[in-house]
This record gives C-alpha cells, structure tokens and sequence, in this order.
C-alpha cells in the first residue's frame, strides 16, 4: 500500500509516464490549491488590521505584527484561545482514552468468545449505524441535561465513545490474528484478561494507534455538538470557539484567522507525523465489503 | 458439624479465576467463566446503551409527543408532528420544506462532483511519478481539519470586499468571464445565489475530496493489474480499460463512496452556519440547521425529532437505492488480493 516497493515498475512507469513539465506544472498547481488557503490563514494572522484589509491585499506581511496573537493567547479575557486549546486538547485525549478502551475490550469479546447473546449484541450495533447522527443529538442533549453535564468536559468525552465504526474496526483486526498465539498464552496460564493484555493488545498496534488518531481528530473537530452543549466563554473548545470569534471581530480576520492557526497547528502536526495510520485508516474503511 | 462439612466433595473452582479453565483445551475460543465476554462488554455496553441506543428510541418517544421542553406537561400526539409536516397550514411546514429544499439542493450539486474529480485524482496518483506520496498527503490535507476552520478560513477568502480570490480573478482578469454571466462586481460569492451555491460547494469539495480520493485509491489497488494487462493485449484504448476494467472493478467502492458522500452531504451544517449563515435570505439554510434551531434553539423537541427521523427515513431509502443500484448489475465480485496487513 506505502509508496516504496516497487522499484522496477517505478522507473518503467516513469519512463512511459507523463512528460515531466506538465506533470510537474500539474504536481504544483494541486498543491498551491490545497496548501494555498491554509498559508493565506497563516500570513493573514501575522498581519495587523489595516494591512489584512487594504486594497490590494499584500502577500507577505509588510511587517509581522504578533498582536492578534497576544490578544486571544491569554488565559483569561473576552475570547481565551488558549485556554480553548487546553480544553479540546484535555477533552480530545481523555475521549480517545476511552474510545481505545472500551472499542478494545469489546471488540475482543465480539472477536474471540462464544456467548449467549452476541449475534443479537452485533446486531444492535450494526443497526445502529445506519442512524445519522443528527438523530442523537436531541436526546442525547437531555440525558447530558439530567447528568448535570451540560457546559461540562463530560459532555464532549463521553456520549461518542461508543460509537460502532471502533469496535468493527478492532474487531476486523482482532479476528485476523492467529489464534496460536492466544492458545500459547493460555497454556502458560494466562486468563482471558492476560491474554487481552498481554497477546492482542500488543500484536495490533498498528490499528489502536490508527483508530486513536481518528478519534482524537474527530472529536477535536466535531463542531456541532459543542456549540449547543458548551455555554461559558471559558469552557468552549477552539471550534466552538472560531463560531463566538467570527461573531464578535466580523473583519478583524488576523484576530480570526489566529485563531484558526490555533485549530489547525495541532492536527496538521499530528497529520503530518501519522499519516500513515490516518490514510490506512481511512482507506481500510471503504473496503470493508 | 464437623461431619457436615468433611465431604464437601470438590470445590467449585471459582469462575474466572486464572489458570487454564478444565474446559479450555477442548474448546479454545471458550476459556474463563461465562460471564467473562459480559465483563468485557459492559464498559462499552453501558455508554452504547446510554448515548446511542436509549437516544434512537427516545427520539422516536419524543416525536410522538407534544415535546416542548420548556412545558411541563408533553401530552402525547401520535403521530401528529409527522402529520404538520405535510399540512402546508401548520407553523412548521415551510421552513422545514424550505430547510429540506436547500440540503437537497446542496446534495444534487455536490454529489456528482464528489464522486468523479476524486477519480479523477485517484487515477492519475495510482501512476508512479515524482512526488506523489506528497502529492496524496496534501490533497488529503484539509480533510483533517475541522469545518469551523474551513468555514472561517472561506468566510475571508470568499469575502466580495477584502477576499483574496476576487482580487486574484480581477488580477487575471477572469471576472470579466464572471460579471459576462452575470455576476455583480464585485463577485458576491456568499450574498447572493447562484454564487453562494457555488462557494458551498467548492469549498466543500476542497476539504473533503482527499477521503473519497484515498478510498478510490485504495479500490483501485485492488483492480487485478492481469486485468488491464489483459485488455493491452487485446488491443483495449485507454478509454475501454477505463469502461470495461476500473469501473466494474470499483464497483463496491463507488457505492460505498456514493452513499457515504451523499450522507455527508445530507448532514451539512457548519459550511452554511459559518460562512452563509443561511443566508442570502433563507436560501442556504439546511434542513440540518431548522432542525437543530427547532430543537435546541426553540426547544420544540417533539417536532425536530419529527423532522430529524423523517430526513432519516428519507436517506435510508435513497442509500438503499443507492447501493441496490451500483451492487446488483452485473453482479460481479471483485476478487480479493492477499489480505493486506497493516
């Protein structure tokens, strides 16, 4: 699937591939397409409020004013970007924590042991999947309601931790491991929680990694939700956050755009350190049938 | 007493205690006690059951019900909320048909252009050429960044007055091309329609194509190479290889690809809220927003709910379509490579 491998097609393929300009021109046109608006974000935050809305617009920064940034990167103020970026960031690991751990043992029991009762189980979950998510969000706003988890970390850890994509996905990877190695282990005395721990967590790495990284991105992403749960200043996430910052500066776009710097930086690390696991991952998704 | 406890014969070994259990060797896949998978299963089990199933029935409760949340008293309808979405006398009907009108337009202009640039793409990365690992990464880049910053990022770019993109069409001279077919100067690209569509749309397409594209790459992987060898030798054009080998070949993806943009699609909300806010007029305002306004913003719970389980009735049927469609003609099953491990 990775790029490198097929050293011997590649040079014939290159050699009856496209004339190299114009693959090149192509190469350079996507890429300005799509990395384009995000380093306009990047070099509008660095501008002051005249400079991001004279007429023409600059390209670089005639000089970097850091201003916007000083704004929103207090703790405390009308509009504490940073402490957004605490929140979503202790909301995002703590929601993954969970998605890893309770997606993991269940895919195992779902995997690897006969019970009363488990066709039934897979079946609500699967059935579950072809409901949208809009349909859980009204309920599922008066449960938090009742739990007293409304404008609460709580409310964006727990309710999508259970989702059915992260048991199927462990599950397709728990079923693919030879079951010699769990005998091995139970031989040696292991119980069913050793060999859980001690065999299959350790042999699929690869696919908790992966499906932790999706669900730290997506929850570090989800929009709507947080905007009808969260309601003081203090307790928003960055998304939730960039809706109450678009409000208020209208066109002070470096202030705005600072803040979108702000949501993006850290996915577009993560991205960029974990590719692998996010387009494996997605990619393994569509060939599920 | 002590002839009442001497033959206790055997002690039940307590379940779940470590060691192989007796039965183990017999039959591997059932070691420890019964109740072992349960244990496994309740952490799950009890937030599946809290936040995904309990809700899926609730809300059908909730549109039976007269459901204001701010009422006490939520006396029970029937099917009655159902019944005012069809009754062009009732409060609700407009703006929930207006609402269902914009998502079905957004849909019908989104989803084809979803599904073909990104085969497009998919095909010409599937060649082996300089930077093409870098090539997917950035394509696929937006993707993983949430709609608030898409839609804040546009709402500039796509700004008449002091957005980028109009002052680069003005430098190319290409809103002369624009202002030909009617456009007003500047381009108003989020106040005015058919240009609020097209920005919708396009920005859409940007953030999201990398995950149709990766899919399709990963299906094209899987088109037996044989295959395009094969119709080489038999003298096929590129065009015939492309009709008779990679599209039958992709078939199961495309239906994939096409039900999952289409929910996606039928799901958008934080383009409209953020850059349109609806507007001009209500003319971008999804059926998605009117439903989250009538619940949460209005508190008439009963009535969302109505209206969130009849859009869902509704794109049930057109997945069902969707995949009978792409999966039954033919009827051939693509041939699995070697398991790929990961």
């Amino acid at each position: 699937m990775s790029a490198p491998g097929g050293g011997a097609r590649r040079t014939t393929a290159a050699r009856r591939g496209l004339g190299s300009g114009v693959t090149w021109a192509l190469v350079v046109v996507l890429a300005a397409t799509f990395i384009g608006p995000l380093t306009w974000m990047g070099l509008t935050s660095l501008k002051s409020y005249g400079e991001a809305t004279s007429s023409p617009p600059t390209l670089w920064p005639a000089e970097i004013d850091l201003s916007a940034y000083e704004r929103l990167l207090s703790l405390d103020g009308q509009y504490p970007v940073l402490r957004w970026f605490l929140n979503s960031l202790l909301a995002s690991s703590l929601h993954t924590v969970l998605v890893l751990a309770v997606a993991s043992t269940a895919a195992f029991a779902l995997a690897r042991m006969r019970f009363r009762g488990r066709g039934l189980i897979f079946g609500v979950i699967v059935s579950t999947l072809f409901l949208p998510a809009f349909v859980f969000l009204m309920p599922n706003y008066l449960t938090i309601d009742a739990l007293g988890w409304i404008d609460s970390v709580w409310a964006l850890v727990v309710p999508g931790a259970a989702g059915a994509f992260g048991v199927f996905f462990l599950r397709q990877f728990f079923v693919g491991l030879p079951v010699e190695l769990e005998e091995a282990a139970a031989l040696d005395g292991a119980n069913q929680w050793g060999v859980f721990t001690r065999v299959v967590l350790p042999n699929t790495r690869p696919a908790l990694a992966t499906l932790a990284v999706l669900a730290f991105l997506g929850n570090w992403n989800d929009y709507i939700w947080p905007v009808y749960v969260l309601f003081s200043p203090e307790r928003l996430t960055l998304p939730a956050g960039l809706k109450l910052l678009q409000g208020a500066y209208v066109t002070d776009f470096p202030s705005i755009m600072a803040g979108a710097v702000v949501a993006s930086v850290p996915v577009i690390v993560l991205f960029v350190l974990t590719q692998r696991f996010i387009i494996e991952g997605v990619a393994r998704s569509g060939l599920k049938g | 007493m002590s002839a009442a406890t001497a033959p206790v014969a055997p002690a039940p070994r307590p379940p779940g205690a470590a060691g192989p259990a007796p039965g183990g060797r017999r039959r591997p896949l059932r070691r420890g006690a019964w109740w072992t998978p349960y244990v496994f299963l309740a952490p799950f089990a009890a937030i599946f059951g809290t936040f995904v199933a309990f809700p899926a029935v609730r809300g059908i409760w909730m549109s039976l019900h007269d459901w204001d949340y701010l009422m006490p008293s939520k006396p029970f309808v029937g099917l009655g909320n159902y019944a005012d979405l069809f009754d062009p006398t009732s409060v609700v009907f407009q703006k929930f048909w207006d609402g269902m009108a914009a998502t079905g337009v957004f849909v019908v202009a989104s989803v084809p252009v979803l599904l073909t640039v990104p085969l497009l793409l998919a095909m010409a990365l599937n060649r082996k050429f300089p930077g093409r690992t870098f090539l997917r990464a950035v394509v696929f880049l937006p993707y993983v960044l949430g709609v608030a910053v898409v839609g804040v990022l546009f709402r500039f770019v796509l700004d008449p007055n002091l957005g980028v993109l109009n002052h680069l069409l003005h430098v190319t001279r290409l809103d002369r091309l624009l202002h030909a077919l009617g456009a007003g100067d500047p381009v108003p690209w989020l106040t005015a329609q058919p240009w609020a569509w097209i920005s919708l749309v396009g920005v859409t397409v940007w953030w999201t194509l990398g995950f149709n594209m990766i899919i399709y790459l990963a299906g094209l992987q899987d088109v037996p190479p044989e295959l395009y060898d094969a119709a080489k030798v038999d003298g096929a054009s590129a065009r015939q290889r492309f009709r008779h080998v990679t599209l039958p070949g992709l078939r199961p993806v495309l239906a994939f690809v096409l039900t999952m943009t289409v929910l996606a699609s039928a799901n958008m909300f934080g383009q409209s809220d953020l850059m349109t806010n609806g507007g001009p007029g209500t003319s971008t305002r999804t059926a998605l927003m009117v439903i989250l306004d009538t619940g949460l913003g209005q508190y008439k719970m009963g009535a969302a709910a109505a209206m969130g389980y009849l859009l869902s009735i509704g794109l049930g049927i057109v997945s069902i379509v969707n995949f009978v469609a792409l999966r039954e003609r033919g009827g051939t099953r693509r041939p699995r490579r070697a398991r790929r491990a990961s």
